[in-house]
């Protein structure tokens, strides 16, 4: 019987939701950025094939709502650690509702639901990033300490650390588990800068891959039976410096996902789903 | 309720006088203790209650014999040590891996205190609540590695009661898992005709137990099946090690800014929580320095790669007896997980971590050699009865005890309060010169807290450096005992008598070429050797970071603990005799009679040029005095051979404490000082009187580098009537492409009648001269301290 904190990267779920064609005009962007909405749905239609029929996770999927232009990332409406999923409160107005849909998919998935209520408290799923051993909470335009706090609440068996998030919109804009014990960095001065803040904070240590481009270093790790260790990474069309990069993880299934169009309203890999195992060992 | 738990009193742990054998049935009494106890300040790990077995401790008045388990046991005084009491609950607790463990008391102020196992108990339990809780002080960072069951098995206990308590926060899947691993550990297999429930309410698994997480306990449960106690003990200590918070003691603490904050003494350093979060992270090998003062808490911090200077941060506690318990922990800590024997300097305090390291006890139980020892897991006796339908009604109150085990309460009420040491006007006095040693000894205070603007970027946004895992072995100063009147003492000294006079010398001997200067270091050292105030204001303790290369013998250390108690009891005598022995030579030919050390010693400074690198920080007290010293004498500059050196000797400080009365002489050559022409005239005056002759060669060299320090050997030598410490300090230090070795050694001699000083003299420099041929004695420093009687003389 394995305990806690065992089995990184097993997933068996993965809740995406659909592309709302107010995407190309209003979801939020820190750039000025034409979408191609058409692009942008058959991207993301790749990426959910990818997760449902060729790494075989049971994909729940959302409908899309065109009164919230940014739901297609839902990473930031929930996290999820073994059977708890935090229902955040995220930290752009218009984002909030985003929640109510997670929520009740997650429902009904069985998972412990713990909500945000308090009204000083934001979080967005992109400022976590859970090592498999602790969590890293960027405080961001879009996280504060109070929602940090309610994470630490919601996963008392890790250790929180809050990590500041000087540029760039998310901590995840940044960086992401590459494996167990592997983060990989984009080499950007706030980027290493907060890696180094990480290792300091933590009692574990942490392999680096360093990456030249800061967004090709948001990635998805998986860890699935008959698989092994599989990389969803931005392809080399995008960033071809950071491919060769990924190239060279041996021994992983390295799966290139095109993620042009949802970039440009700083949309990364990991902000479009909300990944579950639902046979979690207890 | 006074209706006693049956089980656990059958195998308690009790001390008792006869009159007072109704107090054994006083279970709800203790229960009540503890968790009046674990209110008073929950989130203190080190306090809760580990309950084990029960126990009182009954301390017939003028009887120094106690039943310890119907066993006669006799204290061998009323001025038993903490480590008597400990080692008999250990040894009624059939524990071998002891050093994880520890008892403590509460004291005046409602805070837990670690008993000191080297102190007497009646020293640290100022009031007369005799009340000891045997509770984990180490939490091993592996369980795994420790080496018998038991020791896992009452780990277990603990962190059941942590977690019930809501200390060791976990998560309702954990708190399950946990449990289960508890019910199998201490139940065996489910049984499926059981009772569904099993009683499973009034276990306490967590604080906010529920019937939800009861029956995913039991789900848990059966699956597994056929796990054997030790194997479930194991799993449970597997999850349990993961949680964030295990072993983590918390100190409620302020900012500079005066935000509440946590700090989180561990394993692995200094964590700083606010709220639940942490926001800042200290390991061990970045604190160069430890320090209070009052209810400031400071740490001075290695600079990190791109940083220039050490910084220093400071918490404010609540008082300074919080700040002292939270600088003594760390010191504890800090000792404790140290990767080798680590000793250290302690400034403006006696306190020091007197027990093994984890990597000793390691060893240590590595060698433990017996049959895996039987034991029983209370519950498991317990459950039978349970499932027997009997005592219902006093469920209730049982109950918690049934997860907690049992508990450990020694109590002592009829204290005798009977005291031969000093009186109260002869403490007092004592106390004020010294105070006022430690005044001007002291070394200056910590900075005033970094500006807001630094402890916010600090705090919060650039811990600067990437913590580079290097095993630094902290090498720490020695610190010669303090010959405290009043201190622990065993069975030397007559308590009662009429003092002999106090005699207290010092002698040191510096051979070198370089002058190596520590008077005032040592004055220092005297400080802290005679502090005797039991609530210092402040204090420091600096790990030494350096090379070890000589495993410093474990018996030295019992030893001096030894030396101490001897010396507590009796008057003392300090004799120091110290000797540098300093060679010159080119870095590329070293000679091969060069002792291993140095070797060793170059050896690895190339290797981890990070030590090479190491600021003074670590030798502050040391260092710095002899930087000061050496600016006042004539720089010699050039490459003169240590031979030519002994004829242009020159006497280079004294140390003036106030108070202290202090003679110089000065002895045209080296080699006189083997030919007894020192002079050790003793002036009596009214407490305390240092002489220090120092004698050395011209020196040759006007750096005042003063490198770290690497402490070769340090052995004691005891007699009946005198203790003799040697310690060998090395220092390298590379100076264009010569390098230069210095040898330091110091020779204390501590005792209560007279010593041949010169003879003692003479004979270190023999000795040093024998063992580093191809060195040249360069310094000779006698320093004799004599501590006169008090009144009576």
């Amino acid at each position: 019987m394995a305990g806690l904190m065992s089995g990184f990267g097993h997933y068996t779920h993965a809740v995406v939701r659909g592309i709302p064609a107010s995407l190309a005009k209003e979801a939020l962007r820190s750039c000025q950025a034409e979408v191609d909405l058409a692009e942008a749905r058959r991207e993301h239609e790749e990426y959910v094939e990818v997760l449902g029929t060729r790494l075989g996770l049971e994909v729940v999927e959302l409908p899309a709502d065109e009164s919230l232009p940014d739901c297609v990332f839902v990473e930031d409406a929930a996290v999820v650690c073994g059977d708890t999923a935090l229902i955040t409160r995220p930290g752009a107005e218009s984002r909030r509702r985003e929640t109510e849909t997670m929520k009740s998919a997650l429902k009904e998935l069985n998972l412990n639901i713990v909500e945000m209520t308090d009204e000083k408290a934001t979080l967005d799923g992109g400022d976590v990033l859970f090592t498999g051993r602790e969590f890293f909470v960027g405080l961001s335009k879009r996280t504060n300490q109070r929602g940090a706090e309610i994470l630490a609440d919601a996963f008392k068996d890790y250790a929180v650390s809050t990590v500041p998030v000087l540029e760039g919109l998310h901590l995840k804009s940044f960086c992401s588990m590459g494996g167990p014990g592997l983060i990989v960095i984009g080499s950007s001065e706030p980027a290493q800068k907060a890696l180094k803040i990480m290792q300091q904070m933590s009692d574990h240590r942490y392999d680096k891959l360093t990456v030249p481009d800061d967004l090709a270093a948001n990635c998805i790790y998986m860890n699935l039976p008959n698989k092994g260790h599989v990389l969803l990474h931005p392809t080399a069309e995008q960033y071809p410096e950071s491919a060769k990069v990924f190239e060279k993880l041996k021994d992983y299934m390295l799966i290139p996902v095109c993620n042009m169009q949802k970039v440009k309203v700083d949309g990364a890999l990991t902000c479009c789903s909300v990944l579950i195992n639902k046979k979690a060992n207890i | 309720m006074t209706t006693a738990p049956i089980g656990p009193m059958e195998e308690c742990v009790a001390v008792e006088t006869d009159e007072e054998r109704e107090e054994r049935n006083s279970a709800t009494d203790v229960m009540k203790a503890m968790n009046r106890n674990a209110l008073i300040e929950d989130l203190n790990r080190n306090f809760v209650a580990m309950a084990i077995t029960k126990s009182h401790f009954n301390w017939k008045k003028k009887r120094p014999n106690i039943n310890l388990c119907c066993l006669n046991l006799s204290f061998p005084q009323k001025r038993a040590k903490g480590q008597f009491l400990f080692f008999k609950v250990c040894e009624h607790l059939n524990l071998m891996e002891k050093d994880y463990f520890g008892l403590f008391y509460m004291d005046n102020h409602a805070q837990t205190c670690w008993l000191d196992p080297t102190k007497d108990i009646k020293r640290q339990i100022r009031n007369n609540n005799w009340q000891f809780v045997f509770n984990v002080k180490f939490y091993p960072p592996d369980p795994s590695l420790l080496t018998e069951d038991i020791t896992r098995y009452l780990l277990c206990l603990q962190l059941r009661e942590d977690v019930a308590s809501g200390r060791l926060p976990c998560s309702f899947v954990t708190h399950a898992l946990l449990g289960s691993y508890t019910l199998q550990a201490e139940f065996g297999d489910h049984e499926p005709d059981q009772p569904r429930t099993l009683g499973l309410g009034q276990l306490t698994f967590a604080p906010n137990q529920n019937k939800d997480m009861e029956e995913k306990i039991l789900e848990l449960h059966k699956s597994l099946r056929g796990m054997t106690p030790a194997q479930a003990d194991a799993q449970f200590l597997e999850n349990a090690k993961k949680l964030s918070m295990y072993g983590v003691d918390l100190h409620h603490a302020k900012d500079s800014e005066g935000v509440d904050i946590m700090l989180g003494v561990c394993a692995n350093g200094l964590l700083v929580y606010k709220d639940r979060l942490r926001i800042n992270r200290f390991a061990w090998p970045k604190i160069l320095k430890i320090s209070y003062k009052r209810n400031n808490f400071y740490i001075k911090i290695r600079p990190g790669e791109t940083e220039q200077f050490e910084s220093t941060v400071g918490f404010k506690l609540q008082n300074h007896r919080c700040a002292k318990r939270l600088w003594k922990v760390c010191v504890e800590n800090h000792s404790f997980f140290s990767p080798t024997k680590a000793r250290f300097l302690t400034l403006g305090s006696k306190f020091r971590y007197s027990g093994r390291t984890q990597a000793q006890t390691r060893t240590a139980s590595s060698l433990i050699d017996r049959p895996a020892p039987n034991f029983q897991r209370t519950s498991s006796k317990r459950i039978s009865r349970s499932l027997d339908g009997g005592n219902t009604h006093t469920h209730a109150e049982v109950a918690p005890m049934r997860v907690h085990g049992d508990n450990i309460y020694v109590r002592h009420s009829n204290l005798m309060l009977e005291d031969h040491d000093k009186t109260q006007d002869d403490v007092l006095k004592h106390q004020a010169s010294i105070s006022q040693l430690k005044r001007s000894f002291m070394e200056a205070p910590p900075p005033s807290p970094p500006q807001p603007n630094q402890w916010e970027k600090r705090l919060t946004s650039s811990p600067a450096t990437t913590i580079l895992e290097i095993e630094e072995t902290v090498v720490v100063q020695e610190v010669s005992i303090a010959p405290k009147p009043g201190r622990v003492a065993v069975t030397a000294g007559p308590p009662a008598g009429p003092p002999a006079q106090q005699e207290a010398l010092e002698q040191e001997v510096t051979v070198g070429q370089e002058v190596v200067a520590a008077e005032e270091a040592k004055a220092a050292k005297q400080e802290s050797v005679s502090s005797e105030s039991e609530s210092e204001e402040e204090a420091e303790y600096h790990p030494n970071v350096s090379i070890c290369h000589t495993k410093i013998p474990e018996e030295e250390e019992e030893e001096e603990e030894e030396q101490a108690d001897k010396t507590a009891g009796a008057p003392p005598l300090v004799d120091e005799v110290s000797a540098a022995v300093e060679e010159s030579a080119p870095a590329d030919a070293r000679d091969e009679k060069n002792t291993e050390g140095e070797h060793q010693a170059e050896k690895d400074g190339s290797g981890e040029p990070a030590h090479a690198a190491a600021p003074n920080g670590p030798r502050v007290p040391e260092g710095s005095a002899s930087g000061a010293e050496q600016d006042q004498e004539p720089k010699v500059n050039g490459e003169a051979r240590p031979v030519e050196a002994e004829h242009r000797p020159q006497v280079i400080c004294c140390s003036e404490p106030p108070v202290v009365k202090t003679e110089m002489v000065t002895i045209s050559d080296t080699f006189a000082a083997q030919k007894t022409e020192i002079a050790t005239k003793e002036v009596p005056i009214v407490h305390t009187e240092t002489k220090t002759i120092t004698y050395e060669a011209a020196q040759l060299d006007g750096n005042g580098d003063s490198e770290p320090g690497v402490l070769m050997t340090a052995q004691t030598i005891t007699s009946e009537s005198l203790c003799t410490t040697t310690t060998t300090h090395i220092t390298k230090t590379l100076k264009g492409g010569l390098s230069e070795t210095r040898i330091e050694k110091r020779i204390v001699i501590t005792g209560d009648c007279d010593i041949d000083h010169d003879q003692a003299l003479a004979q270190a420099i023999k000795e040093a001269k024998e063992q580093h041929p191809d060195m040249s004695v360069t310094r000779v420093v006698v320093h004799k301290e004599t501590e006169l009687a008090e009144e009576e003389d």
